[in-house]
Parts: C-alpha cells; structure tokens; sequence
C-alpha cells in the first residue's frame, strides 16, 4: 500500500512538516520535526531509488487522475538518484543547522526558519519528481519563496539586499520558465512531459516551440547560476546563514540544473537544429568563459564564503560543459559531476560555518594558524578543497576524469585544456587558504584566541559523514558513474 | 600472496607510533623497525613466487566505470618495491640516531608521514595500470608535503609552496591529460609488454607532444625546468631528504617514465620514430646544467640535491633512448644511485649532528675526526661517479651502451662530460677532508669570525651516534656488494618483457 504511494509521500512528508513545525513553535521542537521529516525524506528517496533500479521507471496519477489531464510523478533512473542526494544532503545540513542556527537566528524566529526550510525542500523535491511541466513552475515558486525567506535570515544587514536581489532575478527566470511553459501549451495543447515530448515534433506553430524553448532554457539558466547569469547567486550565498548557503550549494543550483537537462532532451529531444546552435554557441561559451573567469575571481576573494560562491558558479561552468558535449560521455561527466560538487560543496560550506560559528567571521588572511585551533575544522576543509580540485580517490576527480576524457573523445582538445587551467586556479585559491590556515605566523594583537576551540560535535559530526559520502564515491567512483551513465542514456534516448 | 598486503606494515604501524608518541620513544621506533623487516621480508616473499614464475594480481577496485585500482607483480616494480623496503628500514635505523642527535621536533608527526609516503611507493611499485600509478603519485606527493614543511621556517614553508605547485600543478595540468589522453586513444591505461599506443594511429608529432606531457608533468623526476622543488625541498630533515629526495619521492618520478616507456609506449615505438629525439636535449642539457650549478654550491646538501637533478635525468634519457640496453640500465641506475645518493645524505646529515658543519669549505681534515664517515662518503661518491669498484659503473656502462645501441654518439659524450663534472664537484670533499688540515666550526660573534670553543681536537674521533653510523656502512658496503656482484639484480631486471 504504502509502495505505491511513495512518489506522492516524497512531497508530502516535507510540506506537512512546515506546518507542524509552525504549530509547534518552540525551536528544540521544530529543530526535531524538521530532522525526523528529512530522515523519512531520505528513506522514501532511497525506497525508491532501490524501486526505479529494480523495475524501471514508476509513474504516479495524483489524486488518481491520469495523465496527461491529471497531474503525474515520474520517477526514473535520471531523477531517482538526484531525490536521494538532495534529500540525503538536506537531512544532514539540517541536522549540523543545529547549533549554529541558534547562534546567529533570533531565537523567536527559528520555527519560521526551519519551517522555511521545509518547505523549500518540499519545493526542490518537487521540482525533481514531477512529470508536468507547469507543476514544474509550481514547486519551483514554491522552493524560491521560501529560499528568499531563508536567505534573508542571515544576520547581516546585507543579506536583505541579496535576498532582495535574488528575487528580482529569481522572479524573472521564473517568468521566462513559465512563459515559456505557456507557449509550449498554446503550441501543443499538453502539460504533461511525456505528453509534450510526443506532441513537440508535430506541433502547429514550430515559431511557438522555438520561442518555448528559448524562453525556458534562459528562465532555468538564471535559476541554475550559469554564467553570466550568476549574479544574484554571490551575495546570496554570502549573506545567507552559513546553514542555509551549504543546503543551497548542495541542492538549488542542482535541481535547477537537472530541470534543464529534463527540458532539453527529455522534452524537446535532440532532433532540432536550434538545440546544436543552444549547445555549441551559447552553453558551450558560458561553460567555458564561466569555469575560467570565476575561477580567477575565486582567486582574488578574501571572504571564504564569496570565494566558495564563485568557485560553485565555476563549477557549475564543469556541469555544463559536460552537458554542452550532448554525447553519453559527456552527459555522464555533468550529471556525475552534479552529484559530486554537491557534496563537496556542501561539505565546504560546512566547514566554513564551523569556523565562523568559533570566529564570527570567515576572513580569509585572519585565519591565522587556524590548524592549531580548530584541527578537525582545517581537515575537513583541506580534505574537499583537494576534491574540489580533483585529487584522485576523490569525488572531484571521478567527474574531472570523465569530463576531460569525454571533451577529447569528441576531438575538444582545448576544452579538456582549460578545464585543467582551471583546476590549476583551483590549486592556487585552494592553496591560498591552506597556506594561511597552516603557515601563517601568529600576530600581535592575534585574531584568533589560543588554545584548542573546536566546533561543537554537532557540527563535525554530520560535516564528516558528508565527507565520507563524499570520499565514497570517490573512491567507489565506478558506482557513480554507472549511475550518471544509466541517467545519460535514458536522457539521450528520450522518454520511453 | 597478493601485492596489496605490501601496504599493510607501512599503514599498520602508524596507529603504533602515534600510540607510543613521544613518551615511549624507543617502543616507537621499534615498532617501525619491525614493521620495516616485516616490509622487507613480504617483499622477499614475493620476489621469491615471482621468479617461481607465478603471476600474481591483486583484486581490483573500480575507481572509474573502465579503469580500476589494480596492483600486480613485474621485474621493475620487484626492483623498487625491494629497494624501498630495505631502504626503510636502513634509514630508519639512521634517522633514530638523526632525529636525537639533532633534537627535532614534532618527531611523531615526522614518522607517521614516513610512513604514509611508504604504503605510497609500494602501490606505485606494484601498480598494474597507469591509474593506480598516478593515484599512488598524487598520494606521495601530498603526505610528504608535510615532512617538507616540517621546520616550520619561512624557508621550509616557501619549500613546500613550490613543492605543492610543481609537483601537483605538473601532475595535474600535464600527467593527467597525458593520462586521459592515453585512455582515450587506447580504450585502455593497463601496463602491456610492447605498449598499447603501438598501433592506435598516432601522429609521430602527438607522440612527440604526449611523451613531453609525460617527462614534464612527472615533476618528481625533475627534468629542467620543473626541477625547482628539489633543492628547496632541501629544508627537510636529512633522513627525508636521504630516502625521499634521493630515493623514494624522486625514482617514484622515473620509476614512472620508464614504466611508461617501456608498457605504455614500447621500446619499439620509442626507438623507431624520431618521437623522443626532442627531448633527449633536454634530459642531456640537465644532466650537464645541474651537474655545473652542483659546482658552484658550497652547502652540502644543495650540492647533492642538483647532483640528484642530474643522475635523475640519466634515468630519464635512459628511458627516452629507448633500447632494452638503456631501460636496463635506467632500472639498474634507479637502484645504484639510491645506494650512491643514500650514503651521501647520510654522510651529510652525520657530518652536520656530530661536527655542526653544513657548508663544503669547512670539511677540510673532517677525515681525521670521522674516518669512516668520509670513507663511507669516499666509496658513494665513487658509485655517483660510476668508478670501480663502486656499483654505480655498472648502470652507466648500460646506458652509455644504449646510446650506442640508438647510433647516437653524442649522449655518450655527454655522459662523459658529466663524469668529469661529476668527479670535480664530488671527489674534491672526500679527498680535502683526509688531505688537508682541519677547520673548526666558525661562529660569529661581535662580528668576528671565531672557532667554536669546545671543538674536538683535529685528530680526536667524533662520529655520528652508532645508529646512524650503522646505517651509512651498510648503505656504502652494498655500493661495493653491487659491483662484485651484480647478478641476481640483472637476472631479475633481465625478465623484463620488452614485446
């Protein structure tokens, strides 16, 4: 019984939670109901992961109307796998909010914040499951809103104007998205993905799919920070609580990606000459110009959080290149390259907010022998930077491997080239905190008390068992990529 | 029994020596030295099933979807797998006394790093692929990076900044694409007798460009200009500089090259196109440049660093000439300068615990104070110089015989040249420090120049401790052992299949 309503439990347990946790008030209260939802979030994703392996794709007719007039959940072997990482992510970010949450949140407001995240989880999780295009709106406006309510939490006065900034541009890619949709409707008469990827070929108006399309890729290119469409994505990430950055890191972007790659060869396929022109004249340059000029800007930023922030949208530029290459190979590198960076990112961020849960600040030339202090801290951030930059028995390096490999099984050379360069800036802004972290000489007046001040267990604990996840998959990196590969036939082969 | 039980002593005695700590010194240093015979003898074990004719593999751990983690037994792999051991156990018999009688700190930290960099020689010795060649690199370089960095002096972290970036850096802009590069055009990064990229359809130009890929990005096996880190890694306490920079860290960067060569490539591909002759110039060039600035060093260890530079570069040039005859001797020489370079360190970091000399122009009449020290230095010098009756003739006789062999008289003449060089920067210490009058130790002190009070009398003994002592008759007396009795390594370097 339960089985076969696990697709719809996967949105309900989270959006119920919200409410619950409204209900409840206290934060030790919400904190709880937040982290026993996630946890059955997780359960559920991993139930059906293990379903989708075992027997294929499972379709679910919500409230029992079936597609195309009802809405429909779709799980498959693309998106069953991304359920079970961002739920997996959320759960374990949300357990290590814990402490730090309470030390930066006014205490009266922690049931709204939790709450928030709930809903924003229920959102992105949404996002992932559905099979009907403007339900796709639905939870992306659903995860937006609450996201700008979580950001704007942060307790710098500047995490408003992020905030505020991210919903104007939010907003716009929403409306492209939903424009788009909208067109996709006049020109097919259908809603429902499977339905559309059928009915596009022979559409009335091809003019109307085109514009559809152009509209809903660059909506979801400003919603998954691609450059130069990165811009809110900084100040946010700066702003926000270090809690929420790492979730977001992790998920937001991802998500957003995954409904790009759903759109662009699920739904339209790869038949059409306008996709070649998308691929090769406008992704495949923005992957590029991204990967490199954020990597430069990475370089040069003091704070470790705006650092982070760039080298995500660097990062993101390895996703699309792989992406942009539309072979099995290429594919296989972005959606791997996905699952990796979100764990290697989250995990960064993490270890960021210990240091500024001791310190207060994340400035990078004030870290000063930090090691001494906050050992366990230090590790945990030189253990991702090396996976960030793709270190072998790495995460990073399974997906930087299939990256390069695929770029110049297609004869990219100098695509493969510089996505080395850029793991060489890696090294370098990597580097520069390590430096400072382990070398740094202490000064007078020294920024940093003496003495052993480790982040509370709460925190390291859930900060290592990402990590470990992480260097899992690094080093069982084939799981990964058998993963990601199942995923790029099933989008190459459309929807079956 | 499979390789992968090689890794097991070197990782198994770190929980011992971080358990025994700096309170129970000895039991610490036991504990490693019984771990060391047990590495030594496991490896014996399988020297022994390998000339039985068994081949052995390990299972395997599929790091990427075609390409897995694989360990495997091979004559070159024998020969550095033995070396290592038996070097590990002799160094770290020597760097007790070292590390004592020089008062580190933090030796703890120092042992378990140690360690860690000998589980990652043994999975590049026994590694059955390119990938697990490359992952045990990588590995090496990053848990030596903190014996670099160990004196914590602004000196020794500039070290480590320049280590980081020329070795990682190289390896990851330049040895990895090569890497990628070889299984895209091959489908396959496994070690083949006679090579895989043979008939894959490579340009002789891309063959040119991916071989430069490979000698340049192997950072360890410090081909000028990626050679920097050597010397300023020189800020390492002696021992590491002993089996690390002259053994360990830098043959694990030839040990490559040639592994490539010989599996990757195949001789024959090598030697019947004209793909290496761009970078012969450049092996020869460091082996003559390196061997000039050694000239003009005064410190010690500086000069032995670039004379490391220039014998790692013979190896390389024995690897690009590419006959059986050069590989050999490229193999053979990876094992007769890491006996050679060993007892020169040993002598150094001898000389600097008991007589506090660091600088060339204070050892004259050191020979009256620690006989057997200089003596000891005497017979490795003879090995890096490649005289009778040190080992080290036997290697170079092998290359030079390659370059032959190739039809290439030029490579002779510049080994030549640096045996001369190689005798003027190397024999002048040795012989000083028996022919000439003594020097104290210079101290400055209100700006004068004087000689330490309390210095040994010119003909009172003062050697290192015993257990360093130990060590450096060991190491010179297997320089002599391995001239008279070259055999066994032959036969075993002599099964290596070619095609």
């Amino acid at each position: 019984m339960i089985a076969t309503q696990l697709p719809a439990l996967q949105i309900v347990i989270p959006l119920l939670a919200a409410p619950l946790i409204v209900l409840a008030r206290r934060s030790e209260m919400a904190w709880v109901i937040a982290v026993i939802a996630n946890i059955l979030c997780v359960l559920v994703a991993w139930q059906l992961f293990g379903l989708v392996s075992e027997q294929g794709i499972i379709r679910y007719s919500l409230g029992g109307w079936a597609a195309p007039t009802g809405i429909e959940y779709f799980v498959d072997t693309i998106n069953a796998p991304l359920l079970l990482l961002i739920s997996s992510v959320s759960a374990i970010v949300v357990v290590y909010a814990y402490h730090s949450v309470k030390k930066s949140v006014d205490s009266t407001k922690h049931y709204l914040f939790y709450a928030a995240w709930m809903l924003c989880l229920s959102g992105l999780l949404g996002m992932l499951i559905t099979g009907d295009a403007f339900n796709v709106f639905v939870f992306l406006e659903i995860s937006s809103l609450s996201t700008y309510m979580l950001i704007a939490f942060g307790n710098d006065r500047r995490a408003l104007t992020a905030s505020f900034r991210y919903l104007v541009l939010g907003s716009i890619g929403a409306s492209f998205i939903l424009i788009g949709i909208g067109f996709l409707y006049a020109a097919t008469g259908s809603l429902n993905m499977l339905d559309l990827s059928q009915r596009i070929p022979n559409a009335a108006s091809e003019r109307a799919v085109l514009v559809a399309f152009s509209f809903i890729s660059i909506g979801l290119m400003i919603k998954s920070a691609i450059f130069p469409l990165h811009a809110w994505l900084a100040n946010a990430y700066h702003f926000a609580p270090i809690s929420v950055t790492a979730f977001l890191a992790g998920t937001a972007t991802k998500v957003s990606l995954y409904v790009l790659l759903r759109f662009l060869f699920s739904v339209f396929g790869t038949q059409y000459n306008f996709e070649y022109l998308l691929f090769n004249v406008i992704l495949l340059p923005a992957a590029i110009f991204g990967f490199l000029i954020m990597s430069v800007v990475a370089v040069f930023q003091t704070d470790l959080r705006r650092m982070l922030a760039y080298s995500s949208v660097a990062q993101i530029g390895y996703i699309v290149a792989g992406i942009s290459l539309a072979t099995q190979a290429g594919i296989t590198a972005g959606y791997a390259h996905i699952i990796n960076h979100a764990l290697i990112k989250s995990a960064l961020f993490m270890s960021v907010g210990c240091i500024i849960y001791r310190l207060g600040h994340a400035h990078r030339p004030s870290l000063d022998n930090l090691i001494k202090t906050m050992p366990l801290t230090c590790a945990a951030f030189i253990i991702s930077g090396l996976s960030l930059i793709g270190v072998p028995l790495t995460g990073g390096f399974v997906s930087k491997f299939t990256l390069i490999s695929a770029s110049m099984e297609k004869g990219w050379w100098i695509m493969g080239g510089l996505v080395l360069v850029s793991s060489v800036l890696a090294i370098i802004y990597i580097g520069r905190v390590v430096d400072v972290m382990l070398f740094r000489k202490q000064r007078l007046p020294n920024p940093i008390p003496q003495g052993r001040n480790e982040a509370p267990l709460s925190m390291l604990v859930p900060m290592y068992v990402l990590i470990g996840l992480s260097l899992y998959l690094g080093v069982f990196g084939s799981k990964t990529l058998g993963v990601a590969s199942e995923a790029a036939t099933q989008l190459l082969g459309g929807f079956r | 029994m499979s390789p992968i039980w090689t890794l097991l002593p070197p990782l198994l005695v770190i929980p011992f020596i971080i358990g025994f700590g700096e309170r129970f010194k000895n039991l610490r240093e036991a504990s490693i030295i019984i771990a060391g015979i047990w590495l030594l003898f496991l490896n014996n074990q399988l020297y022994n099933q390998f000339i039985a004719g068994k081949a052995i593999t390990s299972g395997e751990l599929p790091l990427l979807a075609h390409y897995s983690l694989k360990l495997s037994l091979e004559p070159m792999g024998l020969v550095f797998g033995l070396l290592a051991s038996f070097l590990w156990v002799v160094t770290t018999v020597y760097s007790i006394g070292y590390m004592r009688g020089h008062d580190e700190k933090n030796q703890t930290r120092f042992y378990v790093c140690f360690s860690l960099a000998i589980a990652g020689v043994m999975g590049a010795a026994y590694a059955d692929n390119l990938l697990t060649l490359f992952v045990a690199y990588e590995a090496i370089t990053i848990v030596t990076f903190p014996l670099v960095t160990h004196a914590g002096t602004q000196k020794a972290q500039n070290a480590g900044r320049l280590y980081l970036m020329l070795l990682m850096g190289g390896s990851i802009a330049l040895l990895l694409p090569a890497m990628i590069w070889v299984a895209t055009a091959a489908k396959t990064l496994d070690f083949i007798p006679g090579g895989v990229l043979s008939d894959v359809g490579l340009s002789q130009s891309a063959t040119a460009v991916l071989l430069a890929l490979f000698v340049f990005g192997t950072g360890k096996a410090a081909i000028m200009p990626m050679h920097r880190w050597l010397p300023a890694a020189m800020v390492a306490p002696t021992p590491v500089s002993a089996l690390l920079h002259a053994v360990a860290v830098v043959k694990t960067g030839v040990f490559v090259l040639l592994k490539v060569v010989t599996y990757t490539f195949g001789i024959d591909m090598l030697s019947t196109t004209a793909a290496a002759q761009f970078l012969l110039p450049v092996a020869a060039f460091t082996i003559v440049a390196s061997s000039i600035i050694a000239f003009t060093k005064d410190n010690l260890k500086a000069r032995l660093a670039y004379s490391t530079i220039s014998q790692l570069s013979y190896i390389i040039m024995a690897a690009l000439l590419a006959t059986t005859m050069s590989v050999t001797g490229g193999v053979f020489h990876i094992v007769t300068h890491a006996f050679g370079k060993i007892t020169l360190f040993f002598c150094a970091g001898a000389i600097m615990v008991a007589s506090h000399k660091t600088e060339i122009s204070q050892m004259k009449g050191l020979g009256r104070t620690m006989p057997i020290t200089m003596g000891a230095f005497f017979i490795g010098a003879l090995s890096i110089i490649g005289l009778p009756p040190a080992a080290g003739m036997w290697s170079k006789l092998f290359i030079a015989g390659g370059s032959l062999e190739s039809d290439n008289l030029i490579w002779i003449g510049v080994l030549m040249l640096s045996t001369v060089l190689n005798i003027a920067y190397l024999m002048p210490i040795a012989i000083n420090a028996f022919f000439e009058p003594g020097v104290g130790p210079k101290v400055r002190t209100n700006g004068h120049e004087q000689t330490l009070a309390g210095a040994p009398a010119a003909n009172e003994w003062n050697e290192a401790p015993f257990a360093s002592l130990w060590a450096i008759v060991v190491t010179s007396s297997v320089c002599i052992l391995l001239f008279l009795f070259p055999q066994p390594l032959m036969s075993l370097i002599g099964s290596i299949q070619w095609r």
